[in-house]
């Protein structure tokens, strides 16, 4: 018999493929590897963040500071860029900002006992603020690495192409799923967000994997806004705002408990793939507007966590019985 | 308790001291006490208040002015809070009342039926918030993310619905509610005053405020005792709602557009902040509205104070960062302990 912790994850698939399908039904083209391309390529930094978000709320925390970083991640590539850093050394370097900031804000979680709801909210607002005071304006990444990194991609069936951007977030998800099953840490982490008491008293080191787990929120949302700026060749100061909360409904639409301690990393690229899917459907009709997307991501949210609850609801009461 | 020992034995005066530096206010009133020590130093004029065209005007006013808003969802959003819950859809909830405001002012409904439309549009948001959370029990925070993602969506389709991307209105009635003046005093200072007395009285002074804390302490225990815990929840989103639809009124009728995008974008965070410095618990279970209030304060004086203090604006929101950090660690025994232990180490 199947394993019932998958459930979550084929519901997430189910209304993915339903959704395709249902382009494919309403519009010529929709239905080809070209459209899963552009919406894996356009999706990659909101997806690769929203990894980080998964470990953080499985172990029943919350990190908000994600589309700041974003931002300023590529906010100092562009200037770095313009002080003639090669993009590998500056981006490499934020990489290692994102891991240290993560780690502090870890730190002040466990070490001070303050909410992470709190804490990683003064990490927006920290992150954000120190974009604007760097420039307000748009810069352009000139450099011709960022140009040739564009335009690199693995032709897929048909007329459709992998570009970099998703290759290196579908790296990074393959790297995520290997630390969340198949390490120690992974499986702290799942103990932690399942029962906190339980797992300190079971041994389970809290302030390493606590340091751990927003360590790699930190470093995964540093890698969103590398690739989010190598993609749009540019730093914005606002680039990136409110990607958390659209990380995190991509974490809960992908099955994962906002509670802790139940859900899958691979979920998350699903429900992040459903996000810019329904937004790429409104770019077909053509007839919306922008406030669609926001109403149907709210209207799809609440489904999925109803269905959850029920889904969830069932499962304890089998065990009851 | 490790330290009672030393209390008891210290002295009488150094108890007292110690009282008062344990008292949950010390850390955002010394906050607020250098924030305007520093604003008295930069410039000398800082805390002159004169009158200008028959009512109120200076640096205090313009910082109790401004903080109004903020002040109304956050008083709100301490009663959430304090029954263990967050609202994240409060700037939702504001940008869909400035948008029933200007579309039924385009329609022509009398100005005081408008209002209290606005009002209750933000009490039916309070309703879904509530519903989602006391009734189909989903988390809190992520109940009100639903509204907070959608909520500026709907927004944006009401001003849609009489063909305008952001539409202006006038309304003697209601811009006197937020810029008038009664008096020397503003009216929305009086507004204010008088929706945190109502909400005090509600908390301190009745049985439902005592059911709003026990609920948020201890939800089993509140159940066992025969309270009902489903009904004080939602009644806790009710009032937010009503809080925030207040807080819409107030904007909307101040800058007289509808602007569903930008208007009271991040008024949650600055909300959730300003209880969490005035000493409230995530966890739930204490509601403190006066020391909300100081929190809103501490936020607003520090903003007022950058922008008169002549340093660019967009140091604001990283001072602000630095500041709510220090306050927070500062209230955190841990650290607290970790700092004396330091001191005492170094001190031979």
């Amino acid at each position: 018999m199947m394993n019932e912790k998958y459930l979550p994850l084929l519901a997430t698939i189910a209304v993915f493929v339903a959704l395709f399908l249902l382009g494919g039904a309403l519009y010529k083209h929709f239905l080809s590897t070209q459209v899963l391309g552009d919406i894996l390529a356009d999706n990659a930094f909101v997806i690769t963040a929203a990894i980080g978000t998964t470990f953080v709320i499985l172990s029943g925390g919350i990190d908000l500071s994600v589309g700041s970083m974003i931002g300023f991640v590529g906010v100092v590539i562009a200037n770095l860029d313009l002080a003639g850093w090669h993009p590998l050394a500056s981006a490499a370097l934020m990489l290692a900002f994102g891991l240290g900031f993560g780690a502090l804000q870890g730190l002040i979680i466990d070490f001070c006992e303050i909410q992470p709801f709190i804490v990683t909210l003064a990490g927006l607002f920290l992150l954000r603020g120190s974009c604007f005071m760097i420039n307000l304006d748009s810069v352009p990444i000139h450099s011709p690495f960022v140009e040739w990194f564009a335009t690199l991609s693995i032709p897929l069936p048909g007329e459709g192409e992998l570009r970099s951007s998703a290759v290196v977030m579908l790296v990074a998800l393959a790297a995520a799923i290997g630390i969340a099953h198949f390490t120690r840490f992974g499986a702290n982490v799942y103990a932690i967000g399942g029962d906190r008491t339980s797992a300190a008293l079971m041994g389970v080191p809290m302030r390493r994997t606590m340091v751990g787990i927003y360590a790699l929120g930190g470093f995964y949302s540093a890698l969103g806004g590398v690739i989010y700026a190598f993609y749009t060749s540019s730093g914005y100061p606002l680039a990136g705002s409110g990607t958390e909360l659209t990380a995190i409904a991509s974490v809960v639409l992908g099955g994962t408990m906002l509670t802790g301690g139940i859900g899958m990393v691979a979920g998350t690229l699903f429900g992040g793939m459903i996000l810019g899917l329904i937004a790429t459907l409104i770019v077909f009709n053509g007839t919306l507007n922008g406030a669609w997307i926001m109403i149907i991501s709210g209207v799809l949210l609440f489904v999925f966590i109803v269905l959850q609850r029920s889904l969830v609801g069932s499962l304890r009461l089998r065990g009851a019985a | 308790m490790k330290h009672a020992g030393n209390v008891e034995a210290e002295t009488q005066p150094a108890s007292r001291l110690r009282a008062i530096f344990t008292h949950r206010a010390i850390w955002p009133v010394i906050a607020l006490a250098l924030i305007f020590l520093v604003d008295g130093i930069i410039s000398p004029g800082f805390f002159q208040i004169r009158v200008v065209e028959g009512r109120l005007f200076g640096n205090l006013i313009d910082i109790l002015y401004r903080a109004t808003p903020t002040a109304l969802v956050a008083i709100g959003m301490a009663v959430v809070i304090g029954t263990k819950g967050i609202d994240l859809s409060v700037g939702a909830i504001i940008a869909i009342v400035g948008a029933v405001i200007t579309w039924r002012i385009h329609a022509g409904d009398p100005h005081g039926l408008v209002l209290l439309i606005a009002l209750a549009v933000a009490l039916v948001c309070g309703l879904w918030n509530g519903f989602l959370v006391a009734v189909l029990d989903i988390q809190p925070i992520i109940a009100t993310l639903i509204l907070m993602t959608s909520g500026r969506g709907i927004g944006l389709m009401i001003n849609l619905l009489y063909g305008g991307t952001n539409p202006s209105f006038t309304s003697p009635f209601l811009q006197g509610l937020s810029v008038g003046h009664i008096g020397l005093i503003p009216t929305r200072l009086v507004l204010f005053g008088a929706i945190f007395l109502a909400l005090w009285l509600l908390v301190r002074r009745t049985a439902f405020g005592l059911l709003l804390e026990a609920v948020g302490g201890n939800p089993a225990a509140a159940r066992i005792v025969g309270i009902n815990a489903r009904l004080v929840i939602y009644s806790a989103y009710l009032i937010s709602g009503f809080c925030a639809g207040w807080a819409g009124v107030v904007l909307a009728a101040d800058t007289h557009t509808s602007d569903p995008v930008s208007i009271g974008l991040y008024v949650e965070l600055d909300a959730i902040l300003a209880v969490v410095i005035g000493g409230g618990s995530l966890a739930g279970g204490r509601i403190y509205l006066g020391m909300t209030l100081l929190g809103v304060l501490v936020i607003q004086a520090l903003t007022t104070s950058i922008l008169t203090s002549g340093l660019p604006p967009e140091y604001n929101l990283v001072v602000k960062a630095v500041v709510v950090l220090v306050v927070l660690l500062l209230q955190s025994a841990n650290l607290r302990a970790a700092l004396y232990r330091m001191f005492a180490r170094a001190k031979p």
